[in-house]
């Protein structure tokens, strides 16, 4: 078995450069776009289906708004209901602190292995790398998250982390990792779904059997009843979540909803959006412990990792109203052409460009081009189930990028300077401003451009190129509208008259 | 009724046949059209690519330059939707750090008399068949600002559909971006070369001869990749096709 197994985001290239090379990746880009051509098309039905989605979705961004506003409120609220119940419940400020505490319950059992449900959080964290460095080996059950596991690979998708492999490359990896992380793969294993799905299958069974202890995220948490609930498809969760001794559970603060009812509006918004399914196959809640059934010791481990300094944002705290259903990524017409590592994040796609630099800062290259990886068409904000205006997000941190502001960093206000490497855009953009400020500048350019056109390079220089690489130049024409305005419709040129 | 219109920097510079078209097909309607010439661009490569301060002094230039106007209209989805959605915003963030109500007042003043041109045709003057004749098989690209911030809908569809002459073919994959975006199509090169790769394939399986949105824009994008892939599917405006007539095809 690998040692460090993890594989890391840290040290990737900005989206551009990273987008760059995966677009040229053919098999890359026909499997993610028969993915979410598929799903697209899937999902669109499902939600056709509702006659009340657009108040459903309206209920949905307002119950998290009002969770959102009063959110210490429900925390503490959540954390009294979850001892109550028989549950522990710890704080992290951010990653290194929620990995050392997940690490100390896990040591504190004496195990060395633990099973995992799939959870963003702790893929946010980096848990496994963590667990790893302590010796403990965290074993994935979804089977997305199997395949990426075997592959020493990053998930590239919320809902579908392998969603850039194919059957064939599966098969593969099953076949030649498996044995190392437990029960080998069968012999003569074809890249078939219904074998390769059994052969996950008996490689897993021996996992949630052995297992102690148990390691999911969540994908709500209710306040008043301080009970957990978890969405998925396979099983595995639910394996995961019953059958150990202890279960821990990482879930991000913003995952709270007031009320047990609540579950009732994203129950319907979650399953459509996500899988296209009107109702999900494994919905499992629980809350704290019974000595009758499941795991007798419970933690919670509520995570915030830069979820406070986003909610501080007044525009970009709607990130945090994201359930996670992955609708943004598979109607993007970028993140189907970039694939999901190019993001560097585990949260990849339209989400990601606008939640990954609200939590992690804008510091690297890296955060501050991905609200740049967008053509801000807006197809992700029409399809969000919780109304989330991406496209105004992804503004807002540009503007953040390139004139820097106020922000909140670690519960602390302060102001950042612009990021590195705008000073000639910006320059651009100032003298832009100022000549299409004086409209006579703006005519003399234009007329300067007519006189010259027949000298126009076919191929532009500098940042330019990036245009004339694949694409023809428009031809400058002999006369600007605002010319021929003048020249057609008298000297003042205010005013029009009627050509009757 | 008092028409202005707004001719966006792009038309102006790159495209003044559309203007022209635009004139045209509002005079042959009986409208009498306005230009005032402290008109400018309306900020949206500057905001779109976070200079939102860039923006604030286009914004008060577009609410004077129109400010006599009961109508603005513009031949681009975008720069309508720039306008519509936008300014509000550049209004409220400037009043919220402290710098008074002026931008907010500017945008409340343009915002509403703001007016892409299919739907000042459909909506303001009521008419769907507006007289032309186009006698070319064409498909439609609704553009993404056009198709999701102003909700055009089917206005554009329906004044083509009422064209004599025009075979209006569909066009797969419609509604997903050709590419542009702006600053988009440079910072983001490669992705963006993509998709306008994709799209101008779609258009040319169409067997179309001429491909129409309400946006230059895009169609600089859309018609650039079309014509370095050897296609011969010409880029029209919509406004083009419109202000066709039996005795004057644009």
């Amino acid at each position: 078995m690998s040692g460090t197994h993890q594989a890391t985001y840290l040290g990737m290239p900005a989206f551009p450069a990273a987008a760059d090379a995966s677009t040229r990746n053919t098999q890359l880009r026909a499997n993610l776009r028969h993915a979410t051509h598929t799903i697209r098309a899937k999902r669109a039905t499902a939600v056709a289906e509702l006659d009340d989605w657009s108040p459903l979705r309206a209920a949905g961004a307002a119950i998290k708004d009002r969770t959102l506003r009063h959110l210490d409120h429900y925390l503490e609220q959540l954390e009294s209901a979850v001892t109550a119940a028989g549950g522990h419940v710890h704080w992290a400020a951010d990653a290194d602190e929620a990995n050392r505490i997940v690490t100390e319950l896990v040591q504190a059992t004496g195990e060395r292995e633990v099973v995992k449900v799939k959870s963003m959080a702790t893929q946010e964290i980096g848990l496994n790398g963590a667990l790893a460095t302590a010796g403990i080996t965290a074993y994935e059950t979804d089977l997305a998250e199997l395949i990426v596991q075997l592959g020493d690979d990053l998930p590239s998708h919320i809902l579908v982390p392998a969603i850039h492999r194919n059957r064939g490359e599966i098969r593969d990896i099953f076949a030649e990792k498996m044995a190392e992380w437990g029960r080998p793969a069968p012999e003569g294993l074809t890249d078939a779904p219904a074998d390769l799905a059994e052969a996950a299958r008996l490689h897993l069974r021996e996992k949630f059997l052995n297992a102690k202890v148990g390691i999911s995220g969540a994908n709500f948490m209710v306040a008043e009843t301080g009970t957990l609930v978890v969405v998925e498809s396979e099983g595995n969760g639910r394996m995961c979540l019953t059958l150990p001794e202890t279960l821990i559970s990482v879930v991000g603060i913003e995952k709270v909803v007031p009320t047990f009812q609540d579950l009732e509006v994203f129950l319907q918004l979650l399953p459509r959006s996500s899988t296209a399914e009107r109702m999900n196959p494994y919905t499992s809640t629980w809350t704290g412990t019974t000595d009758a059934d499941g795991p007798r010791t419970f933690h919670l481990v509520l995570l915030d990792n830069g979820r406070t300094d986003t909610l501080a944002d007044t525009v970009g705290r709607q990130a945090l109203r994201c359930i996670r259903c992955s609708a943004c990524l598979n109607v993007c017409p970028v993140y189907e052409r970039a694939g999901g590592h190019a993001y560097g994040s585990a949260y990849p796609g339209p989400i990601g460009a606008i939640l990954t630099p609200q939590l992690r800062g804008i510091q690297s290259e890296l955060d501050a081009s991905l609200p740049y990886a967008s053509s801000l068409c807006g197809a992700c904000y029409e399809v969000c189930p919780v109304a989330i205006d991406i496209p105004e997000v992804l503004v807002h941190l540009r503007e953040r990028v390139v004139e820097g502001g106020p922000v909140s960093i670690r519960g602390t206000r302060t102001v950042i300077k612009p990021a590195k490497g705008h000073a000639a855009e910006r320059a651009a953009m100032r003298a832009a401003r100022w000549a299409l400020d004086h409209p006579r500048v703006l005519r003399t350019g234009q007329r300067l451009a007519s006189r010259t056109r027949r000298f126009h390079p076919r191929r532009l220089p500098g940042p330019g190129r990036a245009w004339s690489d694949t694409r023809e130049l428009p031809k400058v024409p002999e006369e600007s509208f605002r010319d021929w305005w003048q020249r057609t419709r008298g000297e003042s040129g205010t005013e029009g008259r009627k050509t009757t | 009724m008092r028409v202005a219109l707004f001719i966006t920097c792009v038309n102006d510079t790159l495209y003044p046949h559309t203007g022209q078209a635009v004139v045209t097909l509002l005079e042959r309607l009986g409208v009498e059209v306005g230009f005032p010439e402290g008109q400018s661009c309306c900020g949206q490569p500057q905001f779109n690519t976070g200079y939102r301060h860039e923006t604030e002094p286009l914004v008060r230039r577009y609410a004077a330059a129109f400010r006599d106007y009961d109508y603005v209209v513009a031949p681009s989805g975008s720069c309508a939707a720039m306008v519509r959605d936008n300014y509000p915003r550049i209004g409220a963030k400037a009043a919220a750090e402290g710098r008074g109500q002026e931008l907010a007042d500017a945008a409340a003043e343009a915002v509403p008399k703001t007016y892409e041109l299919t739907e000042f045709l459909t909506d303001v003057l009521k008419v769907t068949d507006v007289g032309a004749y186009y006698p070319h098989t064409v498909t439609y690209h609704p553009t993404c600002h056009g198709l999701r911030m102003l909700g055009l809908g089917d206005r554009p569809r329906s004044l083509l559909a009422a064209v004599q002459g025009l075979n209006l073919v569909e066009l797969p994959g419609a509604d997903e971006c050709c590419g542009f975006g702006g600053t988009f199509a440079v910072k983001n090169a490669a992705v963006s070369a993509a998709m306008g790769a994709d799209k101008a394939r779609n258009i040319t399986a169409t067997g179309a001869e001429a491909v129409c949105t309400v946006d230059n824009s895009c169609q600089m994008h859309i018609g650039g990749t079309l014509a370095r892939q050897g296609s011969t599917v010409r880029p029209v405006h919509i406004a083009e096709i419109l202000a066709s007539t039996e005795g004057n095809v644009w």
